[in-house]
């Protein structure tokens, strides 16, 4: 049986999936509920200065029907006051004692800090997440994101936090910034113990076209997001293996950001994260989630021969490289099988209006040709094909020795013919 | 030019058998439409209707878009999203049969954007310019309609003759009660009628109260569109009996009149293709206990439907394969069926008779041509009593068209749509090389 059991910058956890800081782990009811249903840990939702919310608060974007592919929020942090959670968390620790409360913080100044994270660890708190990326409200008070944003004050804040701190710091990053390290770095030299991104992303989620206003819409107004959800996966997993694979960071991950299932999940392990954080799918679907997250994990380990989370962790990071560095002789084409093909021909109108022309119908037949001489491998016909495993792309055996573009500056080495340039 | 109240009609009382869609069942059905390219569904509708596109439509709510769409394929798209047999058409050619997952329910979508068209009083065509040209449609079933709809908007008028008191032809009081009642088929008639300039002359039979002859002098071209003649018999004793019908006459009185079935128990019903099975279904459905199908043939070579006869078996209809009736007989009223078995060649086999009690007795074996009221006219030929047209609808005989059940030998609605409207632009066409001088039938 593969050993589920994690350790991200110290805090131990019995699987890696924790409910991210958000509405599902806004309660110790709720919390309880969730390490009742599986879940290994809970990143408490953020904890400081009192606020009032707004209504509504949430807004779905729908893609071909399915809604909810994105999501975004204009929920600030915890409106309850901090007695409240702080004996909330009491409790629940003391009904699951191996089960990791992470509180997440966000409040202004050292003293506050000082404050707010002697409360916290009073109460039971396993770790600690710095919430310094929240993009919407909180921000415009100086707050979250606004300090992600700012790679000095989130060393300074972060540096605070472990001084005061005697459980392990994470620092939440935003993505709304252009590149990602910089930020990651400042929360090193600030001394954290690890890092969970990425937080939400400043957007609007849709606009209500009959009333002119922004949708979620509050009265005649709305404002920008946080933008979260399915859709967001491939945002938050270019962020976190950016990290992970910058050889001056190094600091353990916890990767959040569209994770649905396990398969999301083991894309983040490969990628870095060694724990990953969940909330939208939660917020759609509910706690038990979890279960096929954990069996799911559980068997995709046994079928690699995997027997803990640490062998999984980065795996995929060294197949990480620059476009410069990618072998430009390495030729695939497209094939059919004609066995399974169903002739909806969705892959001729994709390689006709949006790819390279090769892929042509046949008289006689609704199974089209490939014409493998001009195809580029563009993978286009594969993606629209809604037969599994109908098109594949085949590697082809050509004469040419590997050579990427940075080959071929440096050392002039030769490049095949170009195809689809008809 | 209407029917009556629907209450007082014997078709009242079904219920339809295919269930609407609301609006977020169309829109996830419409979801799951791959948009196929050079689409198959599109190549199995007679009419073409660019059915990834509507249904796309759907998918985004822009409804009316979606209703354009069809319309302007095929104007009787309304009728035809009940009627047609979209298991064997459009639904029959979807891709996901292939893929062994359900195939979208085009008819539904169908009916669910048309309905909403109509629902909201949508109109989406004008007719064109005047042109001058008169064009004469005799008959107000679906291929007239189509013809003299797509015959407006090229500008030129239409004079529509109608021997009958209804509007809409077979479509009208030909099709089951649980897929359209006769006044939605009169509705749609009158919907497409609203475009203007089409008059409708009803209670007028070409041939007696207008010649044929009139109808050339008077008109610039003439689209015939009369469907087929009464219900052939078996020549068999009995047919006289009361309680002795054909069934499309049957079936035409059970939509506009209220048939007193009360003393009805047991029907029987001859014949094996889609008109019967139509009467077993209707009969069945109606209450009448004890309902039996003889055909002459086996199951695999029955013209009928086997998604209507799988439809038939569940609702409890009996099936007598490879026997015919030889006599029918009763007191007045027939009381019962003589039948014989057959063998594969259709012969009766000696010593097989039998008998089935009946007080209801349908002939579904056909109906008679109309070649007839043509034998004056040169150029006009018949093949087995259908008129006989290229691939535009042109007769032979110059300004002469047809099409419908009467050049088709008794198809479906959305051919007759698809027939009226090829020999509209076939008839404009002729108008334009006219005009521009050239000499051209087709």
């Amino acid at each position: 049986m593969p050993d589920l059991r994690t350790n991200t910058g110290g805090i131990q956890s019995p699987n890696p999936f924790w409910l991210a800081s958000a509405p599902p782990a806004n309660s110790g009811l709720q919390v309880q509920r969730a390490f009742e249903a599986g879940w290994g840990g809970a990143v408490w939702k953020t904890l400081g200065v009192t606020i009032q919310n707004v209504s509504s608060r949430f807004g779905a974007h729908t893609i071909r029907g399915v809604k909810g592919a994105g999501f975004t929020n204009i929920e600030l942090i915890t409106d309850r006051t901090l007695e409240i959670n702080l004996r909330e968390i009491a409790e629940t620790k003391r009904l699951f004692p191996k089960n990791p409360i992470i509180v997440s913080l966000m409040v202004e100044t050292e003293e506050d800090w000082r404050e707010i994270i002697k409360k916290s660890i009073d109460a039971g708190a396993d770790g600690l997440e710095l919430n310094f990326g929240c993009p919407h409200g909180m921000c415009e008070r100086g707050m979250g994101s606004a300090v992600g944003q700012e790679p000095t004050l989130n060393e300074r804040i972060t540096s605070w936090a472990v001084r005061y701190s005697t459980v392990p710091v994470l620092v939440k990053l935003t993505p709304n910034v252009s590149d990602i390290i910089p930020h990651g770095l400042a929360a090193k030299r600030g001394g954290a113990h690890g890092v969970s991104l990425i937080n939400t992303i400043k957007s609007i989620i849709a606009v209500d076209i009959d009333r002119f206003v922004l949708e979620p819409r509050v009265a005649l107004l709305s404002t920008n997001g946080g933008y979260c959800g399915a859709a967001v996966k491939p945002i938050a997993l270019h962020m976190v293996a950016s990290l992970a694979r910058e050889k001056r960071f190094g600091l353990p991950i916890s990767g959040i950001g569209g994770i649905c299932n396990w398969r999301d999940a083991v894309e983040f392990m490969l990628l870095g994260a060694s724990t990953v954080q969940v909330c939208t799918e939660v917020m759609l679907r509910g706690y038990g989630v979890v279960e096929d997250m954990i069996d799911g994990l559980e068997e995709y380990m046994r079928t690699h021969n995997f027997s803990t989370i640490d062998q999984l962790v980065g795996k995929a990071i060294p197949s990480f490289s620059e476009w410069g560095n990618l072998d430009l002789n390495y030729e695939t084409v497209a094939k059919i099988n004609a066995d399974t093909c169903i002739g909806c021909q969705l892959c001729v109108q994709a390689c006709h209006d949006g790819a390279h022309q090769c892929i042509h119908p046949e008289e006689g037949t609704r199974v089209p040709r490939i014409d493998e001489s001009e195809c580029v491998g563009c993978n286009l016909c594969e993606i629209v094909c809604p037969v599994p495993s109908c098109i594949e792309m085949v590697q082809v055996n050509n004469s040419h020795a590997p050579a990427s573009w940075n080959d071929f500056v440096t050392d002039g080495k030769k490049l095949r013919p170009k195809k689809g340039v008809h | 030019m209407t029917t009556p109240p629907l209450a007082t009609r014997t078709e009242s009382s079904f219920e339809d058998f295919k269930l609407p869609l609301m609006r977020d069942g169309a829109i996830a059905e419409a979801n799951r439409c791959l948009f196929c390219s050079d689409a198959p569904c599109i190549k199995a509708c007679p009419t073409a209707i660019d059915i990834p596109q509507f249904i796309r439509k759907i998918s985004t709510d822009n409804v009316h878009g979606s209703a354009k769409t069809i319309f302007e394929a095929n104007i009787l798209g309304m009728s035809c999203a009940r009627v047609c047999p979209v298991e064997v058409l459009c639904v029959g050619a979807c891709v996901y049969n292939d893929l062994h997952q359900p195939p979208i329910a085009i008819g539904k979508l169908q009916r669910y954007a048309t309905d909403i068209a109509y629902e909201r009083g949508w109109t989406f065509f004008e007719a064109g310019p005047s042109s001058g040209k008169r064009v004469a449609l005799i008959g107000a079933g679906p291929a007239s309609l189509a013809a003299a709809h797509e015959l407006r908007r090229f500008g030129h008028a239409c004079t529509i003759f109608e021997k009958r008191a209804t509007l809409g032809g077979l479509n009208t009081t030909g099709i089951a009660p649980y897929k359209m009642k006769a006044d939605r088929s009169v509705s749609e008639a009158e919907w497409i009628l609203s475009i203007g300039g089409i008059d409708v002359k009803m209670g007028v039979t070409i041939g007696q109260d207008v010649s044929l002859a009139q109808l050339e002098s008077e008109f610039d071209a003439v689209f015939i569109g009369v469907g087929l003649g009464i219900d052939s018999t078996l020549g068999i004793a009995g047919e006289t009996l009361m309680g002795v019908h054909g069934a499309v006459e049957w079936i035409e009185r059970m939509k506009l009149e209220a048939l007193d079935l009360s003393s009805i128990t047991r029907a029987v019903v001859i014949g094996g293709g889609n008109t019967a099975l139509d009467a077993v279904r209707e009969t069945r459905g109606l209450g009448i206990a004890n309902v039996t199908m003889l055909y002459r043939g086996r199951r695999d070579g029955m013209s009928g439907y086997a998604h209507e006869l799988e439809s038939a078996l569940m609702e409890g209809v009996s099936i007598e394969w490879q026997a015919t009736a030889t006599a029918l007989t009763g007191e007045g009223r027939v009381q019962r069926v003589s039948c014989v078995r057959l063998d594969q060649s259709k012969r009766p086999i000696a010593g097989s008779d039998f008998t089935i009690d009946a007080d209801l007795v349908l002939m579904a074996i056909g109906q008679s041509k109309l070649s007839a009221m043509f034998d004056d006219m040169h150029g006009i030929a018949f093949d087995h009593g259908r008129i006989r047209v290229n691939a535009n609808g042109f007769t032979g005989r110059k300004r002469w068209y047809a099409g419908g059940d009467c050049s088709n030998g008794g198809m479906e609605v959305v051919n007759g749509a698809a027939e009226g409207k090829r020999a509209a632009h076939a008839i404009h066409a002729c108008f334009e090389a006219e005009k521009s001088g050239a000499h051209t039938h087709a």
